[in-house]
This record gives C-alpha cells, sequence and structure tokens, in this order.
C-alpha cells in the first residue's frame, strides 16, 4: 500500500475521531450522574474543598477528602472511570464535621468531581485533576 | 460470603459530652469491581461492599454508598459528635448479602 499526503490526513482524522468517541461518552455518563444528582439546578464554587494528590502514582489507591460544612449530602466522581460513580455520603445528625477521607480507584488521568448538596437545597461544586502513572481498573 | 473480611475500627474510649472525635475504620475486603478479567479472559464478576453506615444510640452519623471506584480494603475517616456516653456501631453491606458489624462503646470521662 503506498501512503499518499490525503490517505494518512484521512487515517489521522479517522483516529482521532475513534479516540474521542468514548472519551465523550464517558463525559456523557459524568454529566448524567450529576444532573440525576441535582436535577438540572446550577452550582456554585466554594463551599466544598476536595483535595486529592497531583499525581498519583498507583490509581488503585488514591487518597481523597472531601470536607463541605453545611452539606448534607456529597457526590464524588471520577470523569473517565469505565463508571463514573465513586461513592454518595449522606451525613446524619451526629456527623461531627461533613468531611470524609476515603481511598479510590482511577484507571488513568482524569478530573475527580465532588459535589455538596447543602442544607439549603444549593449545589456546591469542586473538581481536581489527578495525574495517574499507573492505572486501576486492571484489564 | 468474601473470604478474610475483618474490619477494623479505631475511636476513642472516652469522650467529653458533646466533643467531636475522628473515627477511623478499615475493613479487609477484595472490593473486586468486575472489570478485571482472568487468565482466559472471562471477566471476573463484581463482589463488593456496596454501603457502609455507622450509627450512635440508634442516631445516623454517615451513610456511604459505595461504588467499584473505592479501593481495597476499604478505608473511611470521619467525625462524630458523641453527645452522651453509647456503643457506636459500624455496619458494612456486602453485595452478596452478608453484613459485617463491629460495635465500639464509647464512655463520657
Amino acid at each position: 500500500m503506498e501512503f499518499t499526503r490525503r490517505g494518512a490526513m484521512a487515517l489521522g482524522a479517522g483516529l482521532a475521531a475513534a479516540l474521542m468517541l468514548p472519551a465523550q461518552a464517558l463525559r456523557a455518563a459524568a454529566d448524567d450522574k450529576i444532573a440525576e444528582f441535582t436535577g438540572g439546578a446550577a452550582m456554585g464554587e466554594g463551599g466544598i474543598t476536595l483535595t486529592t494528590p497531583e499525581i498519583a502514582e498507583n490509581g488503585n489507591t488514591v487518597p481523597i477528602e472531601v470536607s463541605a460544612p453545611g452539606a448534607v449530602e456529597i457526590l464524588v466522581l471520577a470523569s473517565a472511570n469505565p463508571t463514573p460513580d465513586v461513592a454518595r455520603v449522606s451525613f446524619g445528625p451526629l456527623a461531627g464535621a461533613q468531611r470524609l477521607s476515603t481511598r479510590i480507584r482511577l484507571g488513568g488521568t482524569q478530573d475527580v468531581i465532588a459535589i455538596a448538596k447543602m442544607a439549603d437545597g444549593s449545589f456546591q461544586r469542586a473538581a481536581n485533576t489527578v495525574k495517574v502513572t499507573i492505572g486501576g481498573c486492571g484489564g | 460470603m468474601a473470604e478474610g473480611v475483618k474490619p477494623r475500627v479505631k475511636a476513642p474510649k472516652t469522650a467529653a459530652a458533646g466533643e467531636t472525635v475522628v473515627i477511623k475504620t478499615l475493613i479487609s475486603h477484595q472490593m473486586e469491581s468486575g472489570q478485571r478479567k482472568d487468565s482466559d479472559g472471562t471477566p471476573i464478576p463484581r463482589s463488593i461492599i456496596n454501603r457502609f453506615s455507622v450509627a450512635f444510640n440508634g442516631q445516623n452519623v454517615i451513610d456511604v454508598a459505595l461504588a467499584p471506584a473505592i479501593s481495597t480494603n476499604p478505608y473511611f475517616e470521619f467525625e462524630a459528635v458523641i453527645p452522651e456516653a453509647g456503643d457506636m456501631v459500624f455496619t458494612w453491606y456486602d453485595d452478596d448479602g452478608s453484613v459485617y458489624e463491629d460495635v465500639k462503646s464509647i464512655a463520657i470521662g
């Protein structure tokens, strides 16, 4: 087979499109989860703190912490995991602070998103990018 | 039932009334995500703990819905208010229907 400039361009464009498709589908899945949680309400920023490492060497166990004073419920999503759900935390009357630390799996470099539902019904959002050296979803 | 499941909880034995204490929990569990394949290429079925809840004298402290993206040996650190002496009950719910429970008594002192 002879490589022409035109052929190579078409091939490149096709490859790029094929690679983009799953990424877009995954992002849509995360957006769906957010819409389901918030009911499409607007989200503020600043009322929630999400602490993640900048670089995680091992995607199998990435320590994260979410804290949102006054929240009743917090949803944590990993935007590019095979399924975006990570955890959904609800705080009862005896929660000392609306804070939770845990360890999560990340399949690759991606945004971790946390959304807090406040007692007054408003929503607060925070997102951090975590660079993952070795993904943690097996394969 | 998943094998070798052992809950561990670190909580103070005593607290002042109304004090906020930090609780740390860890449960050994493989948390099989359902994404992995064995050497023959067949997917390994999902087997995780899907819910974790904590109550103190019957009042809810925290309730977490877990997804496969929680690491092996799920670890949680959170804060609880201790209004009076009593028992803190930690409950983990497995996909296969098993329920693992641990109780810590906290005294006022």
